[in-house]
C-alpha cells in the first residue's frame, strides 16, 4: 500500500532530515568555538560508527580494525599535510587504507567469525608495536608534531564526510552488493550457491567502509597538532563506534546514529564531570545493552511509537 | 651454550604461566563458548589480591592463590549465571551468541579494570618474595616456584577432566551441549562452572605473576592478548593446545627479547598473523 499524501511519515522524516542538516551546514556562523569542537567530535563518532555498522551491520562479521584504519588516517595527515593541500592528504588517507583494507580483508576474510575477530584485534596491536618501533629508529621520537587546520576547517571537513558516509551506506544497501552482504549475514554457504561471489563482496565492502575511516583520522589529526602511536591505534577508537552501533541499534541506519550522537555527547559530559566513571559507565551501559535492549536505543523507540499508534507491529 | 642454556630455561619458565592463562580462555571458549576478551582483568585482580595481602597483612603469596582461585571462579559463576546465560537463552544460534557474548566481555573489560581503578588507582606496585637466584643458571627462585606452581594446576585440572564425573559431563557439554543436555548434564550448570574454572586459572595466574612483575590495574589487556594469540597458536578450545602454545610462545619470546627486547611483541603478532593465515585451526586443533 503506498501512500502519497505528502504529509506521509516518509515525507516527513526527510523534511526532518533536511533541516538537520541545513542546520549542522550553518552552524559554525551561529556559534562558539566550543561547541563547532563538540559537533566534530560527535560526527566523527557518527562517521566512525557507520563506516563499522556498513560492513558489520549486515554480515554479523565484527571487525575490530577500526583504530587500525584510524591510526593509518592520523599518520597520513601527520606525515603529508605540511606540504599538501589538506583535501588531498584527506583522500590520500582514504587511499591508503583502502590499500591496506584490501590487502586485511583478502587475506582474513577467508577466516569465519571468531577469527577474523581476533585478527583484526590483533592487527591494531601489531601497527602500535610496529611503527612505535619504527618511529624509534627512524626519528629517536615517540611522537609526531601535525600542521594544523582551524576549527571550522576540520568541522566542515568531517560534515562533508559524515554526509557522504550517510549517502554511501544507503546506497549500499539499496544496491544488489547490499543483498548479496545481507545473505552472507543470514547464511554464507547458501549466499554462495546462490551465485554470490562471497569473498568479493565481503573485501570490497570491507575496504570500502575503511575509507571512511582513515579519513576521519586524518581530519582529526590535524587538530590534534601532535600524535603518537598510542593515540593513533588506541584500542578505545575500536571498542567506541562498536558500543554505539550497539547501543543504538543495528537494524537500520538511524540507530547507530542516534547511538553515535547521544554516547558521543555522554562521553563528553562524563568526561568532564566524573572523569574516573567514565569508562565505567560505557563499559556497564555495554553490558546492560546487550543483556536488555539487544535492538537498541532505535527498537525502543520504535516499539513505543508502534504503542502509541496502537497495536501494529514493531518493524523489526 | 650457556647463552641457550638460559634462553631456553626462562622460554619454558615463562611459557608455564602464558600456558595456565591460556588454557583458562581456552576452557571458557572451549566449553562455554565465551571469548572472554576480559579474561586479563582478572589476572589483575589475582595480582592485585596476592599484592594487597602480602604488603598488608604479609600473607604468603603461594598461600594466596587458595585465595585468588576461589575468587575468581565464584566471581565466574556469577558472570555467566547473570550474564552469558541470559544471552544464551536468547541467542538463536551458537553464532550469534559468540558474537553478542564477546561484545559482553568487552564491556565486562571496562567495569572491572576501571572499578579496580575506583580501589587502586593507576599507580604500578611491585613487592620482593623469593627473588634469590638458584645456582648454576642465573634463575630466580620465583620463577621456578611459579613454574612448579603451574605444574601442580595443570596436573590436578588433568585428573579432575579425565577422572571424575563433574570432569566427564564437562567433556560432553564440549562436544556437544544439546546431547550432553538429553542423557542429564545440567549444561547451564557445567557451562558456569567451566567458566569459573577458566577464571580461577586467571586468577592464580594473577598471583603467580604478581611475584615475578609489577602490577598496575591496565596490565591485563597485554595478558588477554598473549592468551589469545597462545590459545590460536594450539587450537580454539583445546587445553592441549594452550599448554603447547604457551611454552612456544614462552621460548620464542625469551630468544627475541635476548636479541631486541623491543621486538617481542612485533614478533609475537608476526607469529600469531602467520599462524592465521596459514593453520587457523591451531597446531591441535581438528
Amino acid at each position: 500500500m503506498k501512500r502519497t499524501s505528502p504529509l506521509s511519515s516518509r515525507n516527513i522524516s526527510l523534511a526532518l532530515l533536511g533541516i538537520v542538516f541545513v542546520l549542522l551546514a550553518i552552524l559554525p556562523q551561529l556559534t562558539e568555538a566550543y561547541i563547532v569542537v563538540l559537533l566534530s567530535d560527535i560526527l566523527k563518532f557518527i562517521v566512525l560508527t557507520v563506516a563499522w555498522v556498513i560492513f558489520a551491520g549486515p554480515t554479523g562479521y565484527i571487525s575490530l580494525a577500526s583504530a587500525a584504519f584510524y591510526g593509518v588516517g592520523l599518520y597520513t595527515a601527520a606525515i603529508l599535510n605540511a606540504d599538501m593541500p589538506f583535501p588531498l592528504v584527506v583522500i590520500l588517507a582514504g587511499v591508503f587504507c583502502f590499500i591496506v583494507a584490501l590487502g586485511v580483508g583478502a587475506l582474513t576474510l577467508r577466516l569465519k567469525g571468531v577469527y577474523f575477530t581476533i585478527f583484526t584485534f590483533g592487527l591494531v596491536q601489531l601497527l602500535y608495536y610496529a611503527v612505535a618501533e619504527v618511529e624509534r629508529i627512524a626519528t629517536g621520537k615517540r611522537g609526531r608534531f601535525v600542521s594544523t587546520e582551524n576549527t571550522e576547517t576540520v568541522y566542515y571537513a568531517m560534515f562533508i564526510l559524515t554526509v557522504l558516509v550517510l549517502v554511501t551506506a544507503v546506497l549500499i544497501r539499496r544496491s544488489r552488493h547490499g543483498l548479496a552482504l545481507r545473505s552472507i549475514g543470514e547464511y554464507e554457504q547458501a549466499a554462495e550457491h546462490s551465485g554470490v561471489n562471497v569473498i568479493w563482496t565481503k573485501v570490497l565492502v570491507f575496504a570500502g567502509s575503511s575509507v571512511f575511516m582513515g579519513m576521519a583520522g586524518a581530519i582529526v589529526a590535524t587538530r590534534r597538532a601532535y600524535i603518537d602511536p598510542g593515540i593513533a591505534f588506541d584500542l578505545n577508537v575500536t571498542f567506541m563506534p562498536v558500543l554505539m552501533a550497539i547501543l543504538g541499534g543495528m537494524t537500520n541506519l538511524i540507530g547507530p546514529v542516534i547511538g553515535a550522537a547521544v554516547f558521543a555527547y555522554l562521553g563528553e559530559f562524563l568526561l568532564t564531570r566524573l572523569p574516573d566513571l567514565y569508562m565505567l559507565v560505557f563499559g556497564a551501559v555495554m553490558v546492560l545493552a546487550i543483556l536488555f535492549f539487544p535492538q537498541g536505543l532505535w527498537g525502543l523507540l520504535a516499539q513505543g511509537w508502534s504503542k502509541l499508534r496502537g497495536g501494529r507491529r514493531a518493524p523489526a | 651454550m650457556g647463552a641457550a642454556r638460559d634462553i631456553i630455561i626462562a622460554g619454558l619458565l615463562l611459557g608455564g604461566i602464558y600456558a595456565l592463562i591460556a588454557a583458562g580462555l581456552s576452557l571458557q571458549y572451549g566449553v562455554a563458548r565465551v571469548l572472554n576478551v576480559a579474561h586479563g582483568e582478572f589476572i589483575m585482580i589475582g595480582a592485585f589480591i596476592t599484592w594487597w595481602l602480602f604488603t598488608n597483612v604479609s600473607f604468603d603469596p603461594l598461600i594466596s592463590i587458595v585465595i585468588t582461585g576461589p575468587v575468581t571462579f565464584v566471581l565466574g559463576i556469577l558472570l555467566y549465571r547473570f550474564v552469558y546465560r541470559k544471552i544464551m537463552v536468547d541467542s538463536p544460534t551458537i553464532e550469534v551468541f559468540e558474537g553478542k557474548s564477546m561484545l559482553a566481555a568487552f564491556g565486562m573489560l571496562y567495569v572491572v579494570q576501571n572499578i579496580a581503578r575506583w580501589i587502586w588507582g593507576s599507580n604500578t606496585y611491585a613487592y620482593q618474595y623469593m627473588a634469590t637466584s638458584v645456582t648454576g643458571a642465573r634463575i630466580p627462585l620465583n620463577r621456578l616456584v611459579a613454574l612448579g606452581v603451574v605444574v601442580v594446576v595443570a596436573a590436578a585440572f588433568y585428573v579432575f577432566l579425565s577422572h571424575t564425573r563433574l570432569g566427564k559431563a564437562i567433556r560432553a557439554s564440549a562436544l556437544d551441549p544439546t546431547t550432553a543436555g538429553l542423557v542429564g548434564v545440567n549444561v547451564y550448570r557445567v557451562l558456569g562452572i567451566c567458566f569459573g574454572l577458566g577464571l580461577a586459572m586467571a586468577g592464580i595466574a594473577g598471583s603467580l605473576l604478581s611475584i615475578l612483575y609489577s602490577v598496575n590495574t591496565s596490565m591485563g589487556l597485554g595478558y588477554t592478548v598473549i592468551a589469545l594469540i597462545v590459545v590460536v597458536l594450539g587450537g580454539l578450545g583445546s587445553i592441549q593446545g594452550a599448554f603447547i602454545g604457551g611454552i612456544f610462545l614462552g621460548l620464542m619470546s625469551s630468544l627475541v627479547s635476548y636479541f631486541q627486547p623491543s621486538m617481542t611483541m612485533i614478533a609475537y603478532y608476526v607469529v600469531f598473523i602467520l599462524l592465521l593465515l596459514i593453520r587457523p585451526k591451531g597446531i591441535m586443533g581438528k
